[in-house]
């Protein structure tokens, strides 16, 4: 009692004991998803995934990470050696940071931001100079193209992603995501505009760079992109960056648009509730990216640019439209939803068109040297 | 000047192609194939092709073994088509020693020659499945029931890979007893299988984005190339040798030859998905008509000698014409022995298919020529 009492009367206090509940989550989580991982898509590739190391094989991770810690550091003798060492913090670091500002439940977050939205945003985009040190620096042109490849990616998909939450915090009014998940305590903003959650989640499926956009990482291409050269521990803090953003990405869209702990039981489920409510939702975005891994071939890098460029984004601003034309003449709530709607079965559609169009040649881009999309 | 900035620099910016080493120990090259990509970003502008690493004097070793003996080279070639290449070698020697195989030693030959094809286009899904992205899952689906292909071949011949079991006059030894009841299975198996791989792959709308259109060849320029199998009937080219000069028993079956239309990585990839549910249809027919008898050939001699004269024999392979050049001198060895590899020929028109495109299409256009590296090398 005595040191709750303390804890909560020092706000620094506070924050640091916060912070260390996720530090401590946070790689308990990578071991726990790297295991679940390999389980589901072993279960999509009618095989059993792990099994060896404890039952049902969950102590993979743990054997995983062990093995990890331990291996040779290596790095190339002509890597460039700073940015080589000091890419994988560059990823991970702005990933755990967003971490910070993300509230679990009501009660379990170590930050309640009044610009929680905005601060996650601003921050994640930080990992994108990673990606491309990583592949400047291992100094091999596997890296190189995959580094490229991940910083137009990620560039490109920040955007309609930006989008999508900008179009929730136009319907919330407010970038405090505790507020946000408040004011859901009836209808989850996913009612309200679907178009937007499937922009998020594609977008989302993007910045994780899993299938089909894992472009950046091609296993078949540029054998595993900017992470070729790395090994032991700097590979894993890879690794857990990717499986940490996936935890970040699958909690920011079940906070921003199924309804956080408040739907659909209004809260009061009490602190343990709310958390198994909110890893209910967030396991759903997980093993959707997982189940996408197991389906979905890689798109081609134009065919992801365009994809980006050409639908999400002006889907996108229609969304924000919408929402602006409700919120200004104070429509009803149903043409919101009913609007989105259509706009999501639209982009769907023409997703669905383009990849049937009859008679579609492909022609080759260049013959010989000639300089494609020269900047006038 | 504020009108300055609409004017184009004086300096555009300079860049410089950076050749790219795929290979030979490359996940997307099957194997040690090696392709040096000059690529502008990420368009290929260049491409060569390096191959050699795999060879082992295939056509040159036979040439001081026994007739028998080179069978087990066969199995080292087109190490995919084991039984389609021990059938054309025992088959050339059969023509050219004026051989006869008994009528049930023909029917195994066909029946299994067809599940290996079946079991090597199984292989080229789950490969171009893993090429274009797909992260193992079309690769456990189509070995799923390549394993049982394999499973029924050990019981056969007592091998997974090297089956060794062709002879010329008929086949080693006798199937077992439970031969045709096994076969059914394998075949029930593969039937329910492709569905699951066919709704898998073709139907996926990233898969139609990637392969629709892409890397095209044209009849004519696929005849030049010299490309046979399914990549020469994606051009819609009706060419099988099964069909045009029927070898072995294969007058006696009902199957049809698919074709594609555009000779695109689609059309191969959906006209081998066809040629598997063709071949079931071969070896449901084979299984009806098959009689009992004996294996081999009557009177076959302990040394086998082939009278002079020579002959080039080709059969059908999972990857188009696989052809032998035998000269005979009246020993007991082959004088000359050549190999016409399918995939050698088919590779070939990789550079032309490829320049110009993005490097992931290129891993995508290899993929779909389904290359066998110690068929090409030899």
């Amino acid at each position: 009692m005595f040191l709750a009492n303390l804890v909560s009367s020092n706000p620094w206090l506070e924050s640091l004991v916060r912070l260390g509940v996720v530090g401590v989550l946070l790689p308990l989580s990578v071991i726990i998803l790297s295991w679940l991982e390999r389980k589901v898509l072993g279960r999509l590739q009618v095989r059993l995934g792990p099994m060896r190391v404890g039952p049902y094989g969950v102590l993979q991770g743990v054997a995983d990470t062990v093995k990890l810690l331990t291996k040779e550091d290596l790095r190339p003798q002509t890597a460039d050696r700073w940015t080589f060492e000091l890419a994988p913090f560059v990823i991970v670091v702005p990933v755990i940071m967003a971490i910070v500002a993300l509230p679990f439940t009501a009660d379990l977050f170590v930050r309640n931001l009044a610009l929680g939205l905005f601060y996650i945003i601003a921050v994640t985009s930080l990992s994108i100079v990673g990606f491309v040190m990583a592949g400047w620096g291992s100094d091999n042109k596997y890296a190189l193209l995959g580094g490229v490849r991940a910083g137009a990616q990620l560039i490109s998909y920040e955007i309609p992603l930006v989008m999508a939450i900008v179009a929730v915090a136009m319907l919330g009014q407010t970038l405090n995501l505790n507020a946000i998940v408040a004011l859901q305590d009836d209808t989850p903003f996913i009612a309200y505009q679907p178009l937007a959650f499937l922009l998020f989640t594609i977008a989302g499926l993007a910045e994780l760079y899993r299938q089909p956009f894992d472009i950046p990482v091609a296993e078949s291409e540029v054998v595993g992109g900017p992470f070729v050269e790395y090994s032991g521990i700097r590979w894993s803090m890879f690794q857990m960056g990717e499986f940490v953003s996936m935890v970040l990405i699958s909690i920011l869209g079940s906070l921003i648009f199924l309804g956080g702990w408040i739907w659909p039981f209004n809260g009061d489920i009490g602190p343990l509730g709310q958390a198994a409510l909110m890893s209910v939702k967030t396991f759903a975005f997980i093993l959707f990216f997982m189940w996408m891994r197991g389906s979905m071939p890689r798109l081609r890098i134009d065919q992801m640019m365009s994809l980006c460029w050409q639908l999400l984004l002006p889907f996108a601003f229609l969304q924000i439209i919408i929402n602006g034309l409700v919120l200004v003449y104070d429509w009803p709530d149903w043409t919101l939803s009913v609007l989105s709607g259509a706009g999501a079965l639209a982009a769907v559609y023409l997703i669905y068109r383009a990849a049937r169009q009859q008679g579609v040649t492909y022609e080759p881009a260049v013959t010989g040297r000639q300089r494609v999309g020269s900047v006038l | 000047m504020a009108t300055d900035f609409l004017r184009p620099a004086e300096h555009e910016l300079e860049t410089v192609d950076i050749n790219i080493n795929v290979g030979p120990q490359h996940p997307a090259t099957h194997g040690v194939f090696r392709m040096v990509l000059t690529v502008d970003g990420e368009l290929v502008t260049d491409l060569d092709p390096v191959i050699g690493y795999m060879h082992r004097g295939n056509e040159k070793l036979p040439e001081n073994c026994d007739y028998r003996q080179v069978i087990g080279y066969h199995d080292r070639t087109d190490y995919l088509g084991q039984f389609n290449t021990e059938h054309c070698y025992v088959e050339a020697v059969e023509r050219l020693g004026g051989l006869t195989a008994p009528e049930r030693a023909e029917y195994i030959r066909v029946i299994l020659a067809e599940l290996n094809r079946i079991a090597s286009h199984l292989m080229f899904m789950g490969a171009f499945g893993t090429d274009i992205g797909l992260s193992g899952t079309s690769f456990m689906y189509a070995f799923r029931d390549r394993e049982t292909i394999q499973d029924f071949f050990e019981e056969i011949t007592g091998e997974r890979m090297m089956y060794n079991y062709f002879r010329p006059g008929g086949v080693a030894w006798d199937v077992p007893d439970d031969f045709k009841e096994r076969c059914r299975q394998v075949v029930a198996a593969i039937k329910r299988g492709l569905d699951d791989l066919d709704g898998l792959l073709t139907k996926n709308e990233v898969v139609l984005a990637r392969c629709r259109g892409l890397g095209p060849v044209s009849r004519e320029d696929a005849i030049n190339w010299g490309i046979t199998g399914p990549m020469l009937r994606a051009t819609g080219f009706q060419h099988d040798i099964r069909k045009a000069e029927p070898y072995s028993i294969y007058d006696r079956f009902d199957f049809d030859v698919p074709v594609g239309s555009h000779g695109d990585v689609y059309d191969r990839l959906t006209v081998r998905f066809e040629e598997i549910r063709q071949s079931v249809r071969i070896v449901e027919q084979a299984l009806e008509q098959m009689p009992e008898g004996p294996f081999m050939a009557e009177g076959m001699k302990r040394i086998l000698r082939v009278p002079p004269g020579e002959i080039y024999m080709r059969v059908e392979g999972p990857r188009g014409e696989y052809g032998i050049y035998l000269v005979s001198t009246g020993t007991d060895r082959p004088y000359r022995h050549k190999v016409r590899g399918a995939s050698f020929c088919n590779l070939s028109a990789l550079r032309a298919m490829s320049v110009g495109h993005y490097v992931a299409d290129v891993i995508t256009i290899l993929g779909s020529i389904d290359i066998v590296l110690c068929e090409v090398d030899r």
